[in-house]
C-alpha cells in the first residue's frame, strides 16, 4: 500500500519559473468568478427583478453589511475587496469537492493574501497618522519595545497565512490518510472471499469519505474564509 | 544507518510537535463554553456572540497550527535528511 501526500504538482516549467497546480486552479477559479459575475449582473432591471438579480443583490448586500458592521461607515470602500477575497477563498477551498487540489492548501496563496493585508494595514496607518506618527508608533510605550513591536507587526500576516493554510492542508492530509485506511480495512474485511476480484473492491471507500468532506471542505472552507476576511477588516480598521 | 536514525527521529519529532494540539483544544473549549453561557444570558445577541466566538477560536488555534506546520514539514519536506 502506498499513500502519497505531496505539495502541488508542477505542471509547466519555463526555466526557473514554475507553474504549479495551485496557479492553474487559481486561474480556473478566477475565470469562474468572472463568468459568474457577468452572468449574474447581465440584464439588471429596476422593476420586477429576476431571481438571479435578487441573488446578486443579496450577495452584494451581505458583503456591504459585513464591512459596515465590522469596519464602520468610513471604510465602506473596502467592501468590493473583502467580497472578492471571500469569494476567491471560499471557491478556492470548495474546489476540492470537484477533485481539484484546493488552491488555499498552498502557503503561497494565503501568504500572498496576508501580505496584501499587511500592506493595507501599514498603508492605512501611514495615511491616518502620517509617516512620523507611523514610525513613532513602533517606540510607543518606551523605546525598548521597538523589536517587540516590529516582531508583533510581522507576526500578524504570518499567523494569518499559516492559519488558513494549516486548516486546509491538514484537511487534505487527514482525508488522504483516512481514504487509504478505509481501502486497507475493506480489503481486510473482504479477505475471507477467495476471489481476487471481489476482495479488491474498496467497499468502505464509498460514502464515508463524503461525511468527512462535509467538515473538512464545506465547514472549514467557509469558516477560514470568514475568519480571514474578519481579521483583515479588524486589522485595517483597528488602526488608531 | 544515519538515514534511518534521522527518519525515526523526525517521525517522533512530528508526533511530539502535535502535542501542541492540547493548548488550542483547551482554549477553544473555554471560548465555546463562555459563548454558550453568553447566549444563555442574552439569547437576542446570538449572532454577535457567534461571530466573536468563532474569531476568538480561530485566533486561539494559531499555536496548534504552528505545531501542525512543524509536524508536516518534518514528515513531508524533511530538511534534516539533506544535511547528511
Amino acid at each position: 500500500m502506498n499513500i502519497s501526500v505531496s505539495g502541488p504538482k508542477i505542471l509547466f516549467e519555463w526555466g526557473s519559473f514554475h507553474i504549479t497546480e495551485t496557479v492553474v486552479n487559481g486561474w480556473i477559479i478566477m475565470a469562474v468568478i468572472v463568468l459568474l459575475c457577468i452572468w449574474l449582473t447581465h440584464g439588471l432591471k429596476l422593476r420586477n427583478p429576476s431571481k438571479k438579480q435578487i441573488v446578486a443583490e443579496k450577495l452584494v448586500m451581505m458583503a456591504t453589511n459585513m464591512v459596515r458592521d465590522t469596519m464602520g461607515e468610513k471604510y465602506i470602500g473596502f467592501a468590493p475587496y473583502i467580497g472578492t477575497l471571500f469569494a476567491f477563498s471560499v471557491l478556492g477551498s470548495l474546489s476540492s469537492l470537484l477533485g481539484m487540489r484546493p488552491m488555499t492548501g498552498d502557503l503561497n496563496t494565503t501568504l500572498g493574501w496576508a501580505l496584501v493585508t499587511f500592506v493595507l494595514v501599514q498603508g492605512n496607518n501611514i495615511r491616518i497618522n502620517g509617516l512620523g506618527g507611523w514610525l513613532k508608533s513602533f517606540v510607543q510605550p518606551v523605546a525598548v519595545m521597538l523589536p517587540m513591536n516590529i516582531i508583533g507587526e510581522i507576526a500578524n500576516p504570518i499567523s494569518m497565512a499559516f492559519r488558513h493554510f494549516g486548516n486546509i492542508a491538514s484537511g487534505i492530509v487527514i482525508s488522504t490518510l483516512i481514504y487509504s485506511a478505509l481501502g486497507a480495512l475493506s480489503s481486510t474485511i473482504l479477505s475471507f472471499i477467495p476471489v481476487e476480484f471481489i476482495n479488491s473492491i474498496p467497499i468502505l471507500q464509498v460514502g464515508l469519505p463524503a461525511m468527512l468532506s462535509i467538515y473538512f471542505d464545506l465547514f472549514t472552507g467557509f469558516l477560514q474564509a470568514y475568519i480571514f476576511c474578519m481579521l483583515t477588516m479588524s486589522f485595517v480598521s483597528g488602526v488608531e | 544507518m544515519e538515514r534511518a536514525i534521522i527518519l525515526a527521529a523526525s517521525a517522533i519529532g512530528a508526533g511530539l510537535a502535535m502535542i501542541a494540539g492540547i493548548g488550542p483544544g483547551i482554549g477553544q473549549g473555554y471560548a465555546a463554553g463562555k459563548g454558550a453561557e453568553a447566549v444563555g444570558r442574552q439569547p437576542e445577541a446570538k449572532g454577535d456572540i457567534m461571530s466573536t466566538m468563532l474569531l476568538g477560536c480561530a485566533v486561539a488555534e494559531s499555536t496548534g497550527i504552528y505545531g501542525l506546520v512543524v509536524a508536516m514539514i518534518l514528515l513531508f519536506a524533511n530538511p534534516l535528511i539533506n544535511l547528511l
